[in-house]
Order: structure tokens, then sequence, then C-alpha cells
């Protein structure tokens, strides 16, 4: 049943994901990516790593696609005739991309990974919010800093200036 | 259960649709939802991992967790990037943009 549900986010995710890097419309990319994102979460619940599927789509889908749309929006040209999507290389990228992918997946599944059959501690949350705050203390500060660098960062490279 | 290079694979797959979409399009904005294509494949990666042989810490989630902060971060400063660019020139057109070439 798992396999059954693995193969339909595969299909949307990696689906989705196509059609962000070829699609004409830039906006139309911005929704699959949405889309996608989706995918992710799901696989996420597979995974049984809830929360992160919630924080994904909080944070990916509620913010950053957010942000990727406002972005097409304002960077839009108002007599802008249908441009072409690919630069000059694309050829050559698109068969770097697919060598690569045989590559990692030759890789991939020849290693024998030390799967650990195991059950997912019921308090993985609890767990990992001592965890934040506890071992992991030192990276979230710097995390926290680094949202309120890239606040300020970003305020003032995009303001007016008059 | 699904064995653990599947997800690796789906990953992988993934990462590569990135790549593709960072290196060939013309739109900035474009090569940006390209990135964070390949930032998601990193954090499935993460979290297999961690389902599969690291179950006993949360250092896969957290890590995972780092990896989205710092995604979100990035996504801002560029877009940021992206609209004073567009005041100044009026395109986002990678290909436009070559100041620095040559």
């Amino acid at each position: 049943m798992q396999i059954v549900f693995f193969a339909i986010l595969t299909v949307i995710t990696l689906g989705a994901a196509l059609m962000v890097v070829t699609s004409r419309n830039l906006l139309h990319s911005a929704l699959w990516l949405i889309a996608s994102f989706f995918g992710i979460a799901g696989v996420f619940i597979l995974l049984q790593a809830e929360f992160l599927a919630v924080v994904q789509v909080l944070i990916y889908i509620g913010a950053i696609a957010m942000l990727i749309i406002f972005a097409i929006m304002l960077t839009r040209r108002i007599m802008d005739p249908q441009q072409p999507r690919f630069n000059s290389q694309w050829g050559l990228v698109g068969g770097f991309a697919a060598l690569l992918f045989v590559g990692l997946a030759a890789v991939v599944t020849r290693v024998a990974w030390p799967v650990a059959a195991g059950e997912v501690p019921v308090d993985a949350i609890a767990q990992l919010g001592a965890d934040f705050v506890g071992v992991y203390a030192v990276p979230f500060e710097i995390a926290s800093v680094l949202l309120v660098v890239a606040m300020i960062g970003a305020i003032i490279i995009a303001r007016d200036r008059e | 259960m699904v064995p653990l290079t599947w997800y690796l694979l789906l990953a992988a797959a993934l990462f590569c649709i990135g790549l593709f979409g960072v290196l060939a399009r013309k739109n900035a904005v474009a090569v940006l939802m390209g990135v964070e294509l390949m930032l998601n494949a990193v954090n499935i990666n993460l979290i297999a991992f961690w389902r599969y042989t690291g179950l006993n810490q949360l250092v896969g989630q957290a890590f995972a967790v780092f990896v989205i902060t710092v995604a979100a971060a990035e996504a801002a400063v560029g877009v940021a990037l992206f609209i004073s660019i567009y005041r100044q020139r009026n395109t986002v057109d990678v290909e436009a943009l070559d100041e620095m070439k040559g």
C-alpha cells in the first residue's frame, strides 16, 4: 500500500517539477512549483516526519512560493511578447543533468546503506523541540540571526530610492 | 515498506530537474524556482536517511528545518535583488545581465 502512495507522490512531485522548468508561462511555473511542494510534503508524511510536512507547507508554500509569485508579478514587462524559455545552452545542460542523474542513480543503488529497522519515537516533536534549545541551540540562534539579517538586507535592497 | 533507495532516486531526479531549471532558463525568477527544487531534493534525502538509518536521534529533522530556514532567507534576498535589478534595467533576463562578463 505504501508503494502505491509512493508511486502517486513521485508522479506528482516529478511531473510538477518537470512542468516548472519547461513551462512557457512563468506564473504557471510558480503554480506547478506549489504542486511539487505539496507532493514533497506528502513524501514527508510517508516518511513519518509529520512536523516537517507541516513546516514544508507553511514555509515553502505559504511563504517562499508566495514570494516567488510576488516577484513574478513585480518583474513583468507590460508589452512582453512570448519570450523564449531557455537560454542558449539548454541542450548541453539537459544532457549533463541526465548524465548526472544516471551517475547518482548508479551510486545510490550500489551502496549498502546501513538501514536499521525501527519505530519512530512517539514524542518525536517534543524531542525535536528539546533538541533545538539544547543540542542545536547555537545553530538555532545563528539561524534566527540569519533571518533578521536577510530581512533587513531584503528591505534595504528593494527599498525605493528617492 | 518502500526501500530507502527509491527515496534517494526520487531526490536525485528532483535535484537534476532543478539543476536543469537553474542552468537552462532565461528568467531569473525561474532560476530561483530551480534552486528551490534542488533544496527540496536535499530535504527529501535528509528525512529519508533519518527515517531509515538514524531514528534514535533527530539530527535529520533538525538539519532539514535549518535547510528550509536558509532557503527562505535566500529566497527573500534573491527576490529583493530581482526587484532592484528590474527597477534599474527593466529586465530580469539572465542573458541581458552580463555587466561582469569578460
